[in-house]
C-alpha cells in the first residue's frame, strides 16, 4: 500500500489554480521527486499535504487514513515532516534547541509535571539533547551544536531544518528545495544525506530545481506544470518525455531542434 | 547534586539575594518597596512566559491582577472565607476566564491581539468600577489581613519574607517550565508558528497554556497585594497598570525569567525612591519603553549575558 496517496487534489488562490486535479501515490521506502518550472504548484502541494493549506477539492491519504481535514500538528503525529523553501528556523533558539524542539512528539508535555520539573521531565530533556546532538552530527553540523541559530550560515540552516525534521522520527519527509542556494560541494553533501535518510527507511518526497541531484537520487519523478500533472515515471522515462522537454526547453527542443 | 545546583543556580542566587537583602534595608519603608518589587516580579515572571517566550502580547494583565485582588477582598470581607481559600478561588476563577477567552483571542496576531487583550482589561476595569454594590466602585474597598485561625500576617517585614519566598517559587516553576518540552514548544511557536505546527506542536493549545499560567500568576500576586495594602481600588485593573507590567518585562529582557525580576525591581523602585516622581511616572515609563525598544531591544539581562558570553570568548 502507498504511504501517501493524493486524489484529484486542487487548490485555487482567487482565480489562479495553483494545483489542479493532481493525483499520485508515493510508495514507502522510495525517493519521489516533484519537479516543474517556478509556479508549477510544487510548494503548494507540500502545503496541502502538511495541512498548512486546506484543499479546494480532492483527498489526501496517509496509509489508509484520510487526513484531508486534519490540522497540521495531527498530521505530524501520523509521521509527516517537512522542510521549507524559505527557511522556518527558530531563530530565538540555539542549533541544538531547534532540533530538540523537533522531539516534541516524543516528550511528555503535561503542564503540572513540567512546572514542577519532575525528574522524568529532566531525564527526557537530557535524552532529547543527546538525540539532537547525534542528529546534528548526522547532518554534518557537529561544529554548530552550541551556536545560536541566528549566527549560522545559510547552508548550515538548510541542514538544521533537516535535522529538526528527522528528530520527529517521520515516516514521510518532504524536502522543499534542500539544495537551493548551495554550492556544488554542499549540494553533493545534501545528495549523500538524502541517500542516507532513504536508506534508514524514511520515505522522501523531494522538490528541487537541481536536475543532477533529482536524477541522481529519485526512484520516481512527477512533473508538474501550471498546477497540472504533466508526466510521471523513472528518471529515464521523464527525461525522454516530449511534453517535459517542451515545458522545460520549449517547442523547438521537443521536436529535436528542427522547428515546425 | 552538582547537576541540581547547576540547573538551579539562578534560582539559588535569587533566593540568596532575597535572604540577604534585609541586611541592607534601613527601615519599614524599604521593606514595603521590596515587597512591592517581589509582587510585581511575580506578575512579570508569568507575563514573560506569554510575552517573552511564546511571543504573544497582552495589554490586559492588570485585569487578571485586579481579579485576584478583588476576589480576595470580596470573598474574605463579605463572605468571610478563609484568605487562602479566597486566594485559591480567585486564581481558579481567573484561570478559567483566561482559558475561556484564550482560544478565540489568541488566534489573533500582532496589533489585533494587543487590541483584544486591551479590550479584555478594560472590560474588567469597567465591571470593577461600576458594580459598586460588590466592589465598592471607584472608592475602592478595604481588605482584611491575611489570616489563618489565630495567626495573622500584618508586619511588613513578615510580608517581605512571604512575598520573597513566593517569588523564588514562581521563578523556579517558570525555569522548570522553560527547560521542559512545553517551554521548547512555546519558544518554537514564537520562532515560527508554521514550523512549530509541522513538528506536531498544537500552537493554539500552547498559547492558551501560557495565557492561563500567566493569568494565574497575576491573580495570585493581586491577592497578595490586596492583603499587603489592606485596600484595593479599580486603578489596579487600569490600562496604565497593564502597560507598567509589559514595560517591566521588556526592560528586564524578554525570554529571561531573571530579566522579568530585574525589570520589575527597577520600575517598581524608581517611582518609590525618587521624590516627586509620582506625577511623571507614566511619562517616564513611556520613555523607558521607547528607549529600550530602540537601544536595547533584547532587554537588560539578555543583553548583559550576551556581553559577558562574548567577553569570555563563548
Amino acid at each position: 500500500m502507498s504511504l501517501l496517496r493524493v486524489e484529484n487534489l486542487s487548490r485555487s488562490f482567487g482565480g489562479v489554480k495553483a494545483v489542479a486535479d493532481v493525483s499520485f501515490a508515493v510508495e514507502a521506502g522510495t525517493v519521489h521527486s516533484l519537479i516543474g518550472p517556478n509556479g508549477a504548484g510544487k510548494t503548494t502541494l507540500f502545503n496541502l499535504v502538511t495541512g498548512v493549506y486546506a484543499p479546494s477539492s480532492g483527498r489526501i491519504f496517509l496509509g489508509d487514513t484520510d487526513v484531508t481535514g486534519l490540522p497540521t500538528a495531527a498530521r505530524a503525529a501520523l509521521g509527516v515532516q517537512r522542510t521549507f523553501q524559505n527557511l522556518q528556523i527558530f531563530f530565538n533558539m540555539s542549533a541544538v534547541e531547534n532540533v530538540m524542539a523537533g522531539r516534541h512528539l516524543h516528550v511528555s508535555t503535561g503542564l503540572v509535571a513540567s512546572l514542577l520539573g519532575l525528574p522524568g521531565i529532566g531525564r527526557e530533556t537530557a535524552a532529547a539533547r543527546r538525540r539532537a546532538e547525534e542528529l546534528l552530527d548526522h547532518v554534518g553540523l557537529a561544529e554548530w551544536r552550541k551556536a545560536d541559530a541566528d549566527a549560522m550560515p545559510y547552508g548550515a540552516l538548510k541542514r538544521l531544518e533537516i535535522a529538526r525534521a528527522l528528530a520527529a522520527e517521520p515516516k514521510l519527509l518532504l524536502l522543499d528545495e534542500p539544495a537551493a542556494g548551495l554550492n556544488p560541494a554542499e549540494t553533493h553533501e545534501i545528495d549523500r544525506l538524502i541517500r542516507r535518510i532513504a536508506a534508514s527507511g524514511i520515505t522522501v518526497v523531494l522538490v528541487e530545481h537541481d536536475m543532477k541531484l533529482v536524477m541522481n537520487v529519485s526512484d520516481h519523478i512527477l512533473v508538474l506544470d501550471y498546477g497540472r500533472k504533466l508526466a510521471e515515471g523513472t528518471a529515464a522515462e521523464v527525461r525522454a518525455n516530449p511534453d517535459v522537454i517542451k515545458a522545460y526547453l520549449g517547442e523547438a527542443a521537443a521536436t529535436g531542434g528542427r522547428g515546425v | 547534586m552538582a547537576d541540581f545546583a547547576k540547573r538551579h543556580s539562578g534560582v539559588l542566587l535569587l533566593a540568596l539575594f532575597v535572604a540577604l537583602l534585609p541586611l541592607a534595608l534601613p527601615n519599614r519603608f524599604y521593606f514595603d518597596v521590596a515587597t512591592k518589587v517581589w509582587l510585581n516580579a511575580i506578575v512579570c515572571v508569568g507575563l514573560n512566559l506569554l510575552v517573552g517566550y511564546a511571543g504573544q502580547i497582552s495589554l490586559g494583565h492588570a485585569g487578571f491582577f485586579a481579579l485576584g485582588a478583588y476576589a480576595s477582598a470580596i470573598l474574605t470581607r463579605r463572605f468571610e472565607l478563609n484568605a487562602f481559600v479566597a486566594m485559591g478561588l480567585g486564581a481558579a476563577g481567573t484561570g478559567l476566564l483566561a482559558f475561556a477567552v484564550a482560544r478565540p483571542i489568541l488566534r489573533l496576531k500582532g496589533h489585533y491581539l494587543a487590541m483584544a487583550t486591551l479590550g479584555l482589561g478594560i472590560i474588567i476595569f469597567i465591571v470593577i468600577n461600576r458594580e459598586i454594590w460588590l466592589t465598592g466602585g471607584p472608592d475602592g474597598t478595604r481588605v482584611p489581613a491575611l489570616a489563618l485561625g489565630e495567626w495573622r500576617l500584618t508586619r511588613i517585614e513578615d510580608w517581605y519574607w512571604a512575598a520573597g519566598a513566593i517569588l523564588v517559587a514562581a521563578v523556579a516553576l517558570a525555569q522548570n517550565l522553560i527547560g521542559s518540552g512545553v517551554g521548547r514548544a512555546l519558544r518554537a511557536l514564537n520562532g515560527s508558528e508554521v514550523a512549530a505546527s509541522t513538528l506536531g506542536i498544537d500552537t493554539a493549545r500552547y498559547k492558551a497554556m501560557a495565557f492561563v499560567v500567566s493569568a494565574v500568576f497575576a491573580s495570585l500576586a493581586g491577592s497578595l497585594f490586596a492583603h499587603v495594602e489592606r485596600f484595593v481600588t479599580p486603578a489596579e485593573a487600569g490600562f496604565l497598570r497593564s502597560i507598567e507590567f509589559v514595560t517591566m518585562v521588556v526592560l528586564g529582557g524578554m525570554a529571561s525569567n531573571f530579566g522579568a525580576v530585574v525589570g520589575a525591581a527597577l520600575l517598581t523602585m524608581l517611582p518609590q525612591l525618587v521624590a516627586d516622581f509620582q506625577d511623571y511616572k507614566h511619562l517616564v515609563f513611556g520613555a523607558v519603553l521607547m528607549a529600550t525598544m530602540i537601544f536595547l531591544p533584547k532587554g537588560l539581562v539578555p543583553s548583559l549575558t550576551d556581553l559577558v558570553r562574548r567577553r569570555l570568548g563563548r
